[in-house]
């Protein structure tokens, strides 16, 4: 298990590959990455802030939860802060299990939660100014899914 | 004596990252109150309470919940991760 949260860009290939070097015994590894969008060339900045001490808190909370539910051989998080550009990586989910349908329930699972519970806060700066990006409801109700089904392999599809 | 923190738009509107509180309040709907009272920018920020979440001591809590003991207290709108 590990949470990183930096203002430094990463290389997604090479924490891949070393993740995937440190997880004895996984038959399944799956990444998620995230990136600022450019808006049709609208975009200028993103400004990340977040709540040092809190943030790596919920980070490691939910990580230890997946690894609960889905009994994983291993998870990385690593999400950055600061002013990025569009096309820049934001952040990353590794998640790795004996089988596929665990590794993608537990990273879509890690996702969830982080975009509502991980103390994150986005700033867009674009052709129409500076705003803070809203909550949307429907990542809320992302997380309503899991409620009910802790032992669950994920959300029905 | 309680610290209080404020981030994104709260920490904007209010001007301050945080501020060192000497209060009575007893839960943290009381200690909102208190803040309104400091100043217009703080009633501004204060005034819709749907868009204000809370942590204490770095676990996220409701309003209703009781400041005994708490040494850190931050406001912030709901989070925007990923």
């Amino acid at each position: 298990m590990s949470v990183r949260v930096q203002s430094e860009p990463f290389d997604m290939g090479a924490e891949v590959a070393a993740f995937s070097d440190t997880t004895a015994g996984a038959g399944a590894v799956v990444t998620f990455s995230g990136l600022v969008r450019d808006e049709g060339g609208m975009m200028q900045t993103m400004e990340i802030e977040h709540y040092p001490g809190m943030t790596e808190k919920a980070l490691t909370a939910i990580e230890s939860e997946a690894n609960a539910r889905w009994g994983l051989t291993g998870t990385l998080i690593i999400h950055r802060y600061g002013t990025l550009s569009p096309g820049e990586q934001i952040m990353m989910v590794a998640t790795a299990a004996r089988h596929r349908a665990d590794a993608f329930a537990a990273a879509a699972f890690l996702m969830d939660y982080l975009k509502s519970r991980a103390p994150f806060w986005k700033k867009e700066t674009g052709a129409k100014g500076t705003t803070w990006v809203d909550a949307k409801d429907e990542d809320e109700a992302a997380l309503d899914r899991w409620s009910d089904q802790r032992e669950g392999r994920g959300p029905e599809s | 004596m309680i610290e209080v923190l404020y981030f994104a738009w709260l920490r904007e509107r209010i001007g301050e990252r945080s501020e060192q509180i000497e209060t009575q309040a007893t839960t943290v709907a009381d200690l909102v109150e208190e803040l309104r009272g400091r100043s217009e920018a703080h009633a501004l920020a204060f005034s819709d309470m749907a868009s204000v979440r809370v942590a204490l001591d770095q676990e996220l809590t409701g309003m209703d919940a009781p400041l005994s003991g708490v040494r850190e207290v931050a406001f912030f709108p709901p989070m925007t991760g990923g």
